[in-house]
């Protein structure tokens, strides 16, 4: 017997009790939506995350004094370090010997940028104090204009670098290099601007504007902790460069021997590494909870083609006598529970990329298609077709044909 | 010549709780190639058991059951199967045709079970259905038919793999007497053309179509005899009427 064949007669019976075979097909594409739009929408967020740390150059770090993501008493903890300060930030970059480039930054939020006409952007700004080096460390590029410059540092030159946001929302004409601009009430010099980094996780990154780090300071307070950002100077020295850093710094902060560092190291990898940590939790959750309604719906499966199988009897009867072998009925049984698990199966992961990924609509991110994903989510359903569609094709296929033919 | 159908001393017991029912106890027939044989005996003779045995439904528990020479007596599941699918052709009282397919599809589905590639089977299954006149049906569904087409679709099905036997179980038992006519003329001609038809039933009227009658009761062949006056189907016929 041909399998087009078994193909044939499962979809007709599927399709001759189209209400139930759509009822039933809906407890297991509820339960692969569920897998496949979490896992969709976890891997949306990854890859946001991805892209929005590439905003850290290759084989670089960041130092800061707190950690990146942690949880409630870890982040407790990292508060009572001490700041991590400009003097110490300058002894790092004095003393490394295996950098490219060290930055020393600090950022203040919140800030509104005006023109001394009186346009002005929300008060959202990001103003970031950066050294001449901070600006290739954060992988930043300048569009039109200069970049920072140490005589900017030395001199506390009110200068600024505007990011695209600023740009497009104060210079919509163009004409920002040049210009006077305001950060909150201080007058600042447009000396560039920079090409845009898109969007990532939480919103735009374009949405900040850079000044020489002494200026920043003079204007938002010294009393802060800065972030150090090491660009090492090869893949072949990265490991070398960090530990040098770390070095460098456990001394300077007088950290004693065998304890813990009281500052903060990450780089893409690390935070792709902490990501995933972190969403690996929720991928075991949902899964297990994902995995238990589908069992639930392979129940119900098992119900409904047990139920089939007592009110087709007769036609199990006809078809033993007229030559179907036991083989014949439990492929047919069997393939139409498949063919049921695999139709909702279908729907479930069609539905869930989608639902997964407004998690990108969300974010502004590209949507992705989770091929992996979806090829598990369709094999789990073909799995549960066939062990629960076992055994209501085998009671089936071992009807007696007289008894399956005096049926009514 | 060797018979079709040898049966020898064939015996079915059941286990009815604590008792034994001896539904056939020692029967012995010889059906040749183109017989046309009516098995009759009143209710609970054993002319059904009798018919499962012969129509590789049911196996019996002991003795000897030779159909064209090979024992199938002692035979598996999937053999039994694949006899019933090459050799026999059931015809039920009830039609038993699958209410959700269409004509063409109940007679095209012995092949489909046999083997019998898509293009071979569409062919062979409308010239059956021609054969009993429903070549305008074939794409109807059975509850778009009456019942003597029904049965004659069942009839198609039956004749398709070109079985040895037509085994017929009381064939016109549900359908008034007039079609019940028109089915057995279908059988006469059935049999002229060459088959071997063996006819399970309860009236004499409709046995009397065969050639020869056995009749059955409590499990034994009580009478095996030619028919003398055999009745020719009106519908065969323009003289009679």
């Amino acid at each position: 017997m041909e399998f087009k064949e078994i193909i044939t007669i499962s979809l007709n019976a599927i399709k001759a009790n189209k209400l139930r075979s759509v009822l039933t097909l809906l407890g297991i594409g509820v339960g692969v939506f569920s897998i496949i739009g979490v896992m969709t929408a976890v891997r949306v967020l990854q890859n946001s995350i991805e892209s929005g740390l590439s905003n850290l150059g290759t084989h670089t770090f960041q130092i800061q004094k707190m950690p990146m993501m942690a949880g409630r008493d870890a982040w407790m903890q990292a508060r009572k370090r001490k700041d991590i300060t400009y003097a110490q930030a300058q002894t790092v970059a004095e003393r490394l010997t295996t950098a490219e480039h060290v930055g020393i930054e600090g950022w203040n939020g919140g800030n509104t940028i005006s023109l001394l006409s009186g346009e002005k952007t929300n008060p959202n700004v990001g103003v970031a104090g950066e050294t001449p080096e901070g600006i290739p460390t954060n992988n930043w590029t300048i569009k039109e204009g200069r970049s920072i410059t140490n005589n900017d540092l030395i001199h506390s030159y009110p200068v600024a670098i505007i990011a695209r946001d600023i740009e497009t929302k104060l210079f919509p004409r163009g004409g920002a290099v040049g210009s006077q601009i305001k950060i909150n009430s201080q007058r600042y010099s447009v000396i560039g601007t920079f090409e845009s980094k898109g969007a990532s996780l939480g919103g735009s990154s374009d949405n900040f504007v850079a000044v020489p780090l002494t200026t920043f300071m003079e204007q938002f307070g010294k009393q802060r902790s800065l972030n150090i950002m090491v660009k090492a100077k090869g893949a072949e020295v990265y490991d070398e460069c960090l530990e040098e850093t770390r070095m460098i710094l456990r001394t300077i902060r007088k950290v004693d021997p065998g304890a813990e560092d009281d500052f903060s190291v990450f780089s893409n990898d690390s935070l792709i590494g902490t990501f995933n940590e972190f969403t690996l939790y929720i991928k075991l959750g949902v899964g297990f909870i994902s995995f238990i309604s589908l069992l639930a719906a392979g129940v119900g499966i098992m119900n409904i083609m047990l139920v089939s199988v007592t009110e087709r009897t007769k036609e199990i009867g006809i078809r033993k006598a007229i030559g179907a072998r036991r083989s014949n009925i439990l492929g047919q049984f069997i393939t139409e529970a498949i063919v049921l698990c695999q139709i909702g199966g279908i729907v479930g992961i069609l539905v869930g990329i989608v639902g997964g990924n407004l998690t990108a609509l969300a974010f502004s991110v590209p949507p992705v298609f989770p091929l992996d994903w979806a090829l598990l989510g369709f094999a789990l359903c073909s799995v549960i077709g066939v062990v629960f569609g076992v055994y209501p094709a085998w009671k089936a296929a071992n009807l007696d044909p007289i008894e399956a033919l005096r049926y009514e | 010549m060797s018979p079709m159908i040898r049966l020898s001393n064939i015996k079915k017991m059941y286990q009815m709780g604590d008792e034994e029912v001896h539904a056939l106890s020692g029967v012995d027939i010889e059906i040749q190639k183109n017989e046309y044989v009516a098995i009759m005996g009143p209710s609970g003779s054993g002319k059904s058991t009798l018919m499962n045995v012969i129509g590789c439904l049911d196996t019996p528990t002991s003795g000897l059951y030779e159909l064209n020479g090979t024992n199938v007596s002692e035979m598996n599941d999937n053999q039994l199967a694949k006899i019933r699918n090459k050799e026999i052709g059931f015809v039920f009282q009830t039609f038993n045709l699958l209410a959700r397919s269409n004509v063409l599809h109940n007679v095209e589905l012995p092949l489909i079970y046999g083997g019998v590639g898509s293009a071979d089977r569409k062919r062979q299954a409308n010239g059956a259905i021609e054969r009993v006149g429903l070549g305008d049906r074939a794409h109807h569904k059975p509850n778009e038919l009456s019942g003597g087409q029904r049965q004659r679709v069942a009839i198609a099905r039956a004749l398709v793999t070109n079985p040895s036997i037509l085994l017929a179980d009381e064939p016109t038992g549900n359908l008034d007497s007039k079609t019940g006519e028109e089915i057995m003329g279908l059988f006469d001609i059935l049999h002229s053309e060459g088959n071997t038809i063996i006819l399970v039933t309860h009236e004499e009227d409709i046995a009397a179509h065969a050639h020869r009658i056995v009749r059955i009761r409590d499990g034994k062949v009580e009478h095996d005899e030619k028919v003398k006056n055999r009745k020719i189907a009106r519908a065969h016929t323009t003289t009679t009427a």
